[in-house]
C-alpha cells in the first residue's frame, strides 16, 4: 500500500516548502502526485510549466519531473512550445488565477481554441498572494483587498466558463476541499487527448485569511459550504463543465507534416 | 502487524487540515511548536486509526505517513 | 526545400530556406511587415522537411514557444520586426538566462513604433543588446545581401547551438525583400548542441573556459529545474545568494565576451592608412560600399569597414581604425550604432551620416566623403 512517505519519496523535492502554513498549493501537488501514481504514469515523460507567483512553485522546484519556470502570464506558450515540439511528453501547466488569467488570459484563450493537448490546473485564490495581497481578475466585485482598500470596483472573472466558451475539450472546476474528487478530475485530464483546465479554488491564509480571520481549515470548510455539485444551485458549481474529444493541435500539426511527406524532426 | 503513524517534525507546519479531515480523532495539537512557532500535530489515539490515509491524502506538507510494519 | 544550386531568390525567402537547410525543427510567428514572406514561405514548406510550424496570437506567445520547444531538443526560430521585437524582449531575456539556443530574426523597418512598415530602418541595433532587463550580452549578425541572409541564418543556428543563446539576426526591410542571386551551398556544417555526459549533473554552470554547459532535453530523466530566476549549477532556484548571482551573471556574460574571436565577424577593405574609414552595415551599406569605391577611383584615400557581427561589436578593430582614421558612420538610423562606433573611435574621431527613410544613392554618400574630407 502506497503510503504518505512513499509519495514524498517518488515525487517531492526540495521540502520542506515556501508555502505557509495550511496553503492549498501544497495540497495541489499532493494531489498531482496522486493523479499520476494512480494513473501509474511515467514520470520521464512528464513537463511541468509554471510562470510566476505561488502557484508556479507547486512544480518549481518541488516537483520531481522535468520543470519549467517561465515568465509571468506566459506558461501556457512555452508548454505549447513544449508539446509541439515533443508529442510524447505530457505537458502539465500549474498557474494562478493572476498569472494564468490576468496577464496570461490571452493564450489561455487561445490554446483553449486550439485545443492544445496539455492540462492546465488554476490555483485560485482570488488575488495575487506572492506579493503581498492584491485584487485580481478573479477578485468578487467588492472584496476589500491590498489595491482595493475601499472594495474592488470591478468584477470576477468565471474562468472555467471562459475556457469552455473558448473550446477546450474538458473543462472543470473543484476546490482543495474535494481531494478526491480532484484527483479524478486531473486523472481523466491525463486521459484527455484536447486541452484540460481545472479551476482550483483554494486557500490563502497569509492574504485572504488574515484578512477576513479565517484560518487554512476555515477556508477548507467555507468551500464545502458555498460550493455545490449541483449546477442548479445558486452556490459555486463544483464538477464538470465540459468534457468532448475534438482535434488537438499538436496533432493536427504532425498529421499535416506527414501529409506532405515528412518525418516529424 | 502494527500501526505507525509518523509526523516528520521538519515537515509538519501544524496547520490542523489532518485534524479537522480525520473521521475518527486520531490526531491533534501538541505543545510542541516547529519552526513557524505553530503547533506540532501529534498523533494521539492510534488505536482508533482506520487507516483511510484521508490525513495523507489531505496534508499539504507530506509531513505525515500512516505505515503498517510487522 | 532548396538544394545546392543557384537562385533568384528574395531575402525573406533565403532566411526561410536556409533555415531549413539547417534542420528547423519548429517555427512559430505572427504576421507583421516586413517580415511576414518568412512565416508564409515556412507554414507551406516546413512541414516537408519534418518541421512544425505554428502561428501564434501574439509575439510574446511566439518567442515563449521557440523557448519551450528548444528545450524539446529542437532547432526553433521566429521572424519579426520592430514592434513585435519589443513585445519579445522579456522572453528573450528568459532564454539568454536559461541559455536556451533558438534564432530570432528582426526585419527592421523605420520607427519608433508603427513607423513605416515597409520601409527600411536600423534603429534596432542598441535595443538588440539592451531590449531586456538586466546584464546579458547578445550575438546579432548583419546581413547586406541576400546570399548573407541565407549564410547568416545557418551561421545564427549554429552559434545558438554552440553557445546555448538566442541569437539575432538582425536584418532589415532593404535586405528583406530585393531579389538577388543566391549560391546554396553543397554542404552545411552546424555543430548541434553538446550533450551532457553520463553522470553529468550541472547543465546551468560550468569551469570549461569556454563557458557553455551542456544541454539535455526534456524526458530523458533528467529531472530538470529551468528557471528565469537567479539559479544554481543544477537549476535549483536561489532568489538571496550573493555568490549564485554573481557566479551565474558573470558567467552567461562571459560565455558571449570571452569567445569574441570565435564570435566576431566583418568585412574591411583598404583600411590600413586610410584619410576616411566608412563604417556601415545593412542595406545602406550596399551604396556606401559604392561609395568608398567611387572616391578610391577618385585618388581619396577611402577604406570601408562592415561589420557583419554588430554585437559583440568588433570593437578592438574598430579602435584600431580610429587611431589612424577619422570615420563616416553610414546608417539607416539616427541612433543605430553611432554610440558603439563613437565609443571605439572617439566621438571627435565621427562623422554620422544618418538616413531614415528609404535608400540613398552612391552619389549621396560619396558627396558626403568628399564634404567630410575637405
Amino acid at each position: 500500500m502506497i503510503t504518505g512517505r512513499d509519495i514524498r519519496k517518488k515525487y517531492i523535492r526540495n521540502y520542506p516548502s515556501a508555502f505557509c502554513p495550511g496553503c492549498g498549493d501544497g495540497m495541489v501537488l499532493n494531489a498531482l502526485s496522486r493523479a499520476v501514481e494512480n494513473k501509474d504514469m511515467n514520470k520521464d515523460k512528464i513537463t511541468a510549466v509554471s510562470g510566476i507567483g505561488c502557484a508556479a512553485w507547486v512544480p518549481s522546484p518541488y516537483w520531481k519531473v522535468d520543470t519549467l519556470h517561465t515568465t509571468h502570464g506566459r506558461a501556457i506558450p512555452h508548454a505549447l512550445g513544449v508539446k509541439v515540439g515533443n508529442r510524447e511528453l505530457e505537458v502539465v501547466v500549474v498557474a494562478g488565477d493572476g498569472d494564468c488569467a490576468g496577464i496570461g488570459g490571452n493564450h489561455l484563450i487561445h490554446a483553449a481554441r486550439s485545443n492544445l493537448g496539455i492540462t492546465v490546473l488554476m490555483i485560485n485564490n482570488g488575488l495575487y498572494a506572492m506579493t503581498g495581497g492584491q485584487a485580481g481578475p478573479t477578485t468578487d466585485h467588492g472584496e476589500v483587498t491590498l489595491t482595493t482598500p475601499f472594495g474592488n470596483p470591478a468584477a470576477g472573472l468565471d474562468v472555467a466558463e471562459v475556457v469552455k466558451a473558448a473550446g477546450g475539450s474538458h473543462v472543470a472546476r473543484w476546490t482543495t476541499y474535494h481531494m478526491r474528487e480532484l484527483i479524478k478530475e486531473i486523472e481523466h485530464a491525463f486521459s484527455t487527448e484536447g486541452f484540460s483546465f481545472i479551476e482550483i479554488l483554494s486557500q490563502c491564509p497569509t492574504r485572504t485569511g488574515k484578512k477576513q480571520g479565517l484560518s487554512g481549515v476555515q477556508m477548507l470548510e467555507w468551500y464545502k459550504e458555498n460550493t455545490s455539485k449541483d449546477p442548479e444551485s445558486d452556490k459555486i458549481f463544483v464538477g464538470r463543465l465540459a468534457d468532448e474529444t475534438k482535434p488537438e493541435l499538436s496533432k493536427d500539426i504532425y498529421d499535416q507534416i506527414r501529409r506532405c511527406g515528412g518525418e516529424p524532426i | 502487524m502494527s500501526l505507525n503513524i509518523k509526523i516528520d517534525a521538519d515537515l509538519c507546519t501544524g496547520c490542523g487540515i489532518c485534524i479537522r479531515f480525520c473521521p475518527k480523532d486520531v490526531l491533534e495539537s501538541s505543545e510542541e511548536l516547529n519552526r513557524y512557532d505553530n503547533h506540532l500535530t501529534k498523533v494521539a489515539r492510534v488505536e482508533d486509526c482506520i487507516v483511510c490515509r484521508r490525513c495523507e491524502l489531505y496534508c499539504p506538507d507530506f509531513a505525515i505517513s500512516v505505515e503498517e510494519e510487522e | 526545400m532548396k538544394g545546392p544550386g543557384e537562385y533568384f531568390m528574395e531575402g525573406n525567402e533565403a532566411c526561410a530556406e536556409a533555415a531549413m537547410r539547417a534542420g528547423l525543427g519548429l517555427f512559430a510567428g505572427y504576421p507583421i511587415t516586413p517580415a511576414s514572406e518568412i512565416m508564409n514561405l515556412l507554414c507551406k514548406k516546413l512541414p516537408e522537411t519534418g518541421g512544425r510550424f505554428v502561428q501564434l496570437e501574439d509575439e510574446i506567445a511566439s518567442m515563449a514557444t521557440i523557448t519551450g520547444a528548444s528545450w524539446t531538443g529542437l532547432k526553433t526560430m521566429t521572424a519579426t520586426s520592430g514592434p513585435g521585437f519589443s513585445l519579445m524582449q522579456e522572453n528573450l531575456g528568459y532564454a539568454v538566462m536559461t541559455e536556451t539556443p533558438c534564432v530570432l530574426v528582426n526585419i527592421q523597418r523605420a520607427g519608433p513604433s508603427t513607423g513605416q512598415a515597409t520601409k527600411p530602418g536600423t534603429g534596432d541595433v542598441m535595443q538588440a543588446r539592451f531590449g531586456s532587463h538586466g546584464d546579458y550580452e547578445i550575438i546579432a549578425l548583419s546581413p547586406n545581401s541576400v546570399q548573407e541572409m541565407y549564410d547568416m541564418t545557418i551561421r545564427a543556428f549554429d552559434l545558438a547551438e554552440r553557445y546555448r543563446t538566442p541569437v539575432l539576426l538582425m536584418a532589415d526591410a532593404g535586405v528583406g525583400h530585393m531579389r538577388e542571386k543566391v549560391k546554396v551551398p553543397d554542404e552545411v556544417k552546424i555543430e548541434g548542441r553538446r550533450e551532457p555526459e553520463p553522470g553529468e549533473k550541472e547543465f546551468f554552470h560550468t569551469d570549461r573556459p569556454d563557458h557553455v554547459p551542456p544541454m539535455p532535453k526534456f524526458g530523458d530523466g533528467y529531472e530538470l529545474m529551468v528557471t528565469g530566476s537567479t539559479h544554481k549549477g543544477d537549476g535549483t532556484r536561489d532568489t538571496a545568494g550573493y555568490e549564485t548571482q554573481d557566479k551565474l551573471v558573470r558567467r552567461l556574460n562571459a560565455k558571449i565576451n570571452d569567445n569574441r574571436k570565435d564570435i566576431e565577424d566583418w568585412e574591411e577593405f583598404n583600411c590600413q592608412g586610410a584619410d576616411l574609414v566608412v563604417v556601415s552595415y545593412g542595406s545602406i551599406s550596399r551604396p556606401a560600399r559604392g561609395a568608398v569605391k567611387k572616391a578610391r577611383e577618385e585618388g581619396l584615400e577611402v577604406g570601408f569597414f562592415r561589420p557583419k557581427t554588430l554585437w559583440p561589436s568588433p570593437e578592438e578593430r574598430m579602435k584600431e581604425i580610429g587611431m589612424d582614421s577619422s570615420v563616416l558612420l553610414v546608417e539607416l538610423s539616427l541612433r543605430g550604432y553611432r554610440m558603439e562606433v563613437e565609443r571605439c573611435v572617439g566621438v571627435d574621431g565621427v562623422t554620422v551620416y544618418d538616413r531614415i527613410n528609404s535608400l540613398p544613392t552612391i552619389d549621396m554618400i560619396y558627396d558626403k566623403i568628399k564634404e567630410v574630407l575637405m
